[in-house]
């Protein structure tokens, strides 16, 4: 999938991820992809609800060796 | 998009643990884009206290709390199993092995956020604590500030 910009948040606990990825969010314009790899367990649930909070869209996920990605839409 | 909303935490507690809990809740309130206050009252001051000695002048008293209560928020201890400091530098270790920020650095990570820290003057001065003492950037206020922050507030919550 392809992406305007990728954060790595791998290695991070909470609520790093989550701190990152909103930092990133600002430095792109409405309309661009986010790719995020993080491998926070908890990133799931985390970044679906922040997405969906602030209006944007969470494109797609996958697991790949304990690897989480998402592609978040900024709305 | 509509108004921000806001969050608002009490932080009472000087222990680590709540207080990296309060911390950790509001550096992710302030991800979600809330205007987020910390409101630091009795124990939750020391999380504000500088590392170092700072020479100010102070009655006995006052002296005598200041050596009793933890100089910053990385000498705070646990609220259980914290066995005389041990407990501690326990979770500390494991902390660092989780990849888990440490109570100061989520305290500078909350100033970059632009989370309001303050502290309740009431208490500064029961306790004894002068300006100096606390952390450049933290605004001092009583009950009506809080409340003036809280009853705009979406999320409240006392810790």
């Amino acid at each position: 999938m392809k992406a305007d910009k990728i954060l790595d948040a791998k290695g991070l606990a909470c609520p790093m991820p989550i701190v990152k990825t909103k930092k990133a969010m600002n430095e792109i314009e409405s309309g661009q992809v986010l790719e995020i790899h993080t491998t926070d367990k908890g990133a799931k649930n985390d970044l679906t609800a922040w997405a969906k909070s602030g209006g944007h869209e969470l494109l797609n996920h996958e697991e790949e060796q304990d690897v989480f990605k998402f592609w978040i839409k900024k709305a | 998009m509509t108004e921000k909303k806001r969050t608002t935490i009490v932080l009472f507690s000087g222990d680590y643990d709540k207080a990296m809990a309060a911390y950790i809740i509001a550096n992710g309130a302030a991800a979600y884009d809330h205007e987020v206050t910390i409101f630091h009252t009795f124990w939750g001051l020391n999380a504000l206290r500088k590392d170092e000695h700072v020479p100010v002048k102070k009655t006995f008293m006052e002296k005598m709390f200041g050596k009793m209560m933890p100089r910053g928020a990385d000498k705070m201890g646990l609220s259980r199993m914290n066995m005389g400091g041990i407990g501690q530098k326990m979770i500390k270790d494991i902390m660092k092995k989780h990849n888990a920020m440490p109570l100061p650095q989520l305290i500078e990570m909350a100033k970059e956020q632009d989370i309001k820290l303050v502290g309740c003057q009431m208490t500064v001065d029961l306790l004894g604590l002068k300006h100096e003492e606390l952390l450049d950037g933290v605004e001092f206020a009583g009950v009506a500030a809080y409340l003036a922050d809280a009853e705009e507030g979406n999320v409240n919550l006392f810790i």
